[in-house]
C-alpha cells in the first residue's frame, strides 16, 4: 500500500494536487507575513542601532530637535504608563471580579459586557477628543500628565477587565465551593483563594495593556503631549513629552528633516524595544506560571 | 463588622462594574453636545456681516456661494440670481487700499462710515465686515444669515473649515476617504488573514504554530506611529517609484499600512473560530473519505463562517479608527477621492491634524467633534454587528 499515511490509497491524484497547492499557498502567505514583520523590525533595528547611545538615552533634545537625546520623552512615556496603570488597574480588576464573581448571569452582565466591548472598539482618536472635552476643558486639568493618564487609563480599561474576567473564569468552581464549605465568606474566598490563583494571568494581561499604552499617540495629542519640554515635569499638572508623539513630530515636521531622521530612527527603535521587552516579559511570565502550576 | 465589609466591597465592585457603561455614556454626551453645536453656528463667521448695496436684490447666499464669491470663482451677480452686474469684494484687510490712514483714524473709528459709503457707492460690491462697525442708519442690505444646515455638512463635498467669510464643512470627502482606505485595506488583508488563520489552525505543526502566534501578537503590539514611520520612509517612496506618482503619499500607502495593522485582528478571531469548530464535524467528513483540504473548505470554513466574519468586521473597525499611521502616509488632501493612488484624507486623520489649531468652542472645533460622533457611531455599529453575529452563532451550536 501507499507509503504516505497522509494520503490513504483511495485519494485521486487530482485531489492530492489541489490539497498540496492550497497548503502551499497558505504556507507562502504565512511566510510572507513573517517576512513583513522581520522587515519592519529589521529595518528599524539596523537603522536605529547606530543612533542608540548612552547620551541619546539620557540627554534632552538640542538645537531645535536636530541633536541631543530623547530622555524627557522616555521619562514622559514611563510616567504616562504609570499614570494609566493607577487609573485602570484597580477599577478594571474590580470590574472583572464583579463580572465573574458577583453579577447574576442575566441581562446586567450582558449589558456590561456589550458596553465593555464597545469601549474597546472606540477609536483612540475619539478617546483623545473625549479626554480633551472632559479632563482638559470641563474639569480644567489643562494639558497635563493627569489628563493624559486618565485618558489612557480609560482606553486600556476594557483590556484589563477582559483579562481579569478570563483569568477568573479559568478557576474551577470546585475551589470556590471548597473554600465556602470551610466557612469562609465570599469575600475571603475571593481574596485568599481565587485571586491568588488567578494573579499570574491577570498580571500578564496588565503588562500587555501597559505595552499598548506606551505606543498610543492619538489620545495624548490634545491631552498631554508637548512638542518640546526639555526639563522634566515636576507635577502631574505639567505637560510632558512622550516617545510616540516625539516620533510623529520629528518624522513629519520640523526645521531640518534630514538631521532629524537619525533621531527618528532612534526613537522608533526605543519604542520597538519597549514593545519587545513587554511581550517577552509577558511570554516568560506565562511560561513560568504555567510550569509552576504543573509542578503543583 | 465583617458583614459590613462584605457589603461595602460588594457595593464597590458593583460600582466599578458599571464604569465602562458610564464612560460610554460620557463619551456620547460630551461628543454630542460639542458636535451638535455646529448646527447652531451661523454660516458667516460670528460677529461679522456681509453688507450689500441697497440696489442689489440678492438676499440669500449659501456657504458655498459665499466662498465662490470671495475666491472670485463667481464674478457676476447674474450667476447668483441677481442683476447683471460684476461682483467686487471688500474685506477689512483691504481697507488701506481704499482709504488712507488719516481717513480711517488711529483707532479705525471712521472705518465703519467710510466702508458703508464705499458699498453705497458701488452697486456690485459685497463687504465682509464686523457687524459692530456698520452704523445703524447706513441704508445697506445684508445677506440673511442662517445656521449651518445638516444637509450642507453631511452632503457637502467641500471641506474648507478655515475659509472666510463662510467656512465649508462638507464631510463627504472625509467619509469617502475613510471608506476607501479601509475597504482597500481589508481587500489586501483578507486573503492573507484567512490563509494564515487556516494555516495556523488546520495545517501547521504545533511548533510552527507556536512560532507564528507571537509573530502575530508582535504585529499587533507595534505602535501605530512606528507603522506610520515605516510607511513614510519605506512604502511611500516605493509606491512613488513603482507607479511613477508625483507624490507617494496616497490612499494606497494608507491601505497597505492599514492592511498590516488589521491583519492580527482578522487572524486571531478567525483562527479562534476555526479551532472551535467541533471535532465531530471534522471526523465525520474525514470518515466519509474527504481529504484534509476538502474537509477544511467544505466543513471547517463554512461552519466557522460567522467567526471569520466577526474577524473581518473587527478588522474593518480597526482600520476605520486608525489615526496616526494613516495621518502620516495618506497625504491628507481633503478632496473627493477619485483614485486610490492620489492623496486623500480620513476622518481620524482630520481630527488629529486640525483639532490643535481649531479655537475651542468655534464652528471648526465643533465640526471636528461631529466627526468624532460619526466615527464613534461607525465603530459602535460595527461592534453591534459582531455581537449579533456571535450571539446567532451561539444559538446555532447550543
Amino acid at each position: 500500500m501507499s507509503g504516505n499515511p497522509k494520503y490513504p490509497a483511495g485519494y485521486s491524484l487530482r485531489k492530492r494536487r489541489s490539497q498540496k497547492a492550497a497548503f502551499a499557498i497558505f504556507r507562502i502567505l504565512s511566510l510572507f507575513i513573517v517576512a513583513v514583520l522581520f522587515a519592519i523590525l529589521g529595518f528599524i533595528i539596523v537603522k536605529g542601532a547606530g543612533v542608540l547611545s548612552w547620551d541619546f538615552l539620557t540627554k534632552a533634545p538640542e538645537d531645535g530637535m536636530t541633536a541631543g537625546g530623547i530622555f524627557p520623552a522616555i521619562v514622559g512615556t514611563l510616567l504616562l504608563m504609570l499614570g494609566s496603570a493607577v487609573v485602570a488597574f484597580p477599577v478594571g480588576i474590580m470590574s472583572g471580579i464583579y463580572m465573574n464573581e458577583y453579577a447574576s448571569k442575566g441581562w446586567v452582565v450582558k449589558f456590561i459586557r456589550l458596553m465593555t466591548n464597545n469601549l474597546s472598539g472606540v477609536p483612540s482618536i475619539v478617546f483623545g477628543l473625549f479626554g480633551m472635552a472632559l479632563f482638559v476643558k470641563y474639569l480644567g486639568f489643562g494639558d497635563s500628565i493627569l489628563a493624559g493618564s486618565l485618558t489612557l487609563g480609560l482606553l486600556s480599561l476594557p483590556l484589563v477587565i477582559r483579562t481579569t474576567e478570563e483569568a477568573l473564569k479559568d478557576i474551577p468552581d470546585g475551589i470556590r465551593e471548597g473554600s465556602l464549605a470551610l466557612g469562609a465568606t465570599k469575600l475571603q474566598t475571593i481574596w485568599k483563594v481565587v485571586l491568588p490563583m488567578a494573579m499570574p494571568r491577570v498580571i500578564t494581561g496588565l503588562i500587555l495593556s501597559l505595552g499598548r499604552v506606551s505606543g498610543e499617540t492619538a489620545p495624548i495629542l490634545f491631552t498631554c503631549a508637548a512638542y518640546f519640554f526639555p526639563q522634566l515635569p515636576t507635577s502631574i499638572l505639567d505637560q510632558c513629552m512622550a516617545l510616540p508623539y516625539h516620533l510623529y513630530v520629528i518624522s513629519t515636521s520640523g526645521t531640518d528633516i534630514e538631521a532629524q531622521q537619525p533621531i527618528a530612527y532612534g526613537t522608533a527603535l526605543v519604542l520597538i524595544i519597549i514593545v519587545l521587552v513587554i511581550n517577552l516579559l509577558a511570554g516568560l511570565l506565562r511560561k513560568y506560571f504555567e510550569n509552576r502550576l504543573k509542578m503543583k | 463588622m465583617k458583614r459590613f465589609l462584605e457589603k461595602a466591597v460588594r457595593w464597590l465592585l458593583t460600582a466599578s462594574g458599571f464604569v465602562t457603561s458610564i464612560v460610554i455614556l460620557l463619551i456620547i454626551g460630551f461628543l454630542f453636545t460639542e458636535g451638535a453645536g455646529l448646527f447652531r453656528e451661523p454660516v458667516i463667521e460670528e460677529g461679522y456681516v456681509l453688507a450689500l448695496n441697497s440696489e442689489n436684490p440678492v438676499r440669500e447666499l449659501n456657504a458655498a456661494e459665499i466662498k465662490a464669491v470671495f475666491d472670485e470663482d463667481v464674478t457676476n451677480w447674474k450667476e447668483l440670481g441677481g442683476a447683471d452686474m460684476p461682483i467686487s469684494t471688500f474685506r477689512l484687510e483691504d481697507a488701506d487700499e481704499h482709504f488712507s490712514e488719516e481717513q480711517l483714524g488711529a483707532q479705525y473709528e471712521n472705518a465703519g462710515a467710510l466702508i458703508s459709503g464705499l458699498v453705497a457707492a458701488n452697486p456690485g460690491m459685497v463687504a465682509f465686515v464686523p457687524e459692530s462697525m456698520i452704523p445703524e442708519d447706513s441704508g445697506l442690505n445684508f445677506i440673511k444669515d442662517s445656521s449651518i444646515s445638516p444637509g450642507e455638512v453631511f452632503g457637502g463635498s467641500e471641506w474648507f473649515p478655515t475659509a472666510t467669510p463662510a467656512p465649508l464643512f462638507g464631510m463627504l470627502p472625509l467619509l469617502l476617504g475613510t471608506l476607501w482606505v479601509s475597504l482597500f485595506a481589508i481587500l489586501f488583508a483578507l486573503p492573507f488573514g484567512i490563509s494564515i488563520a487556516v494555516y495556523m489552525s488546520e495545517v501547521a505543526s504545533p511548533r510552527i504554530r507556536n512560532f507564528l502566534k507571537p509573530v502575530i501578537e508582535l504585529l499587533n503590539g507595534i505602535p501605530s506611529v512606528v507603522y506610520g514611520f515605516f510607511g513614510l520612509i519605506v512604502i511611500v517612496p516605493m509606491l512613488q517609484r513603482v507607479f511613477g506618482l508625483p507624490v507617494g503619499e496616497s490612499g494606497l500607502a494608507g491601505s497597505l499600512v492599514l492592511a498590516i495593522m488589521a491583519l492580527p485582528t482578522i487572524v486571531t478571531v478567525a483562527e479562534d473560530a476555526m479551532r472551535n469548530c467541533p471535532r465531530t464535524l471534522r471526523e465525520a467528513s474525514l470518515a466519509l473519505g474527504a481529504t484534509k483540504w476538502q474537509t477544511i473548505y467544505k466543513v471547517v470554513i463554512p461552519s466557522s463562517m460567522s467567526g471569520i466574519a466577526s474577524g473581518v468586521v473587527l478588522g474593518i473597525g480597526r482600520a476605520v479608527g486608525e489615526t496616526m499611521a494613516v495621518l502620516m502616509v495618506t497625504g491628507n488632501a481633503a478632496v473627493m477621492p477619485h483614485s486610490i493612488l492620489e492623496p486623500l484624507r480620513t476622518i481620524p486623520a482630520t481630527i488629529a491634524a486640525e483639532l490643535g489649531e481649531a479655537p475651542a468652542g468655534g464652528a471648526h472645533y465643533q465640526s471636528l467633534f461631529l466627526l468624532g460622533v460619526i466615527l464613534f457611531f461607525i465603530t459602535f455599529l460595527i461592534n453591534l454587528c459582531v455581537e449579533f453575529i456571535s450571539a446567532r452563532n451561539k444559538a446555532k451550536y447550543n
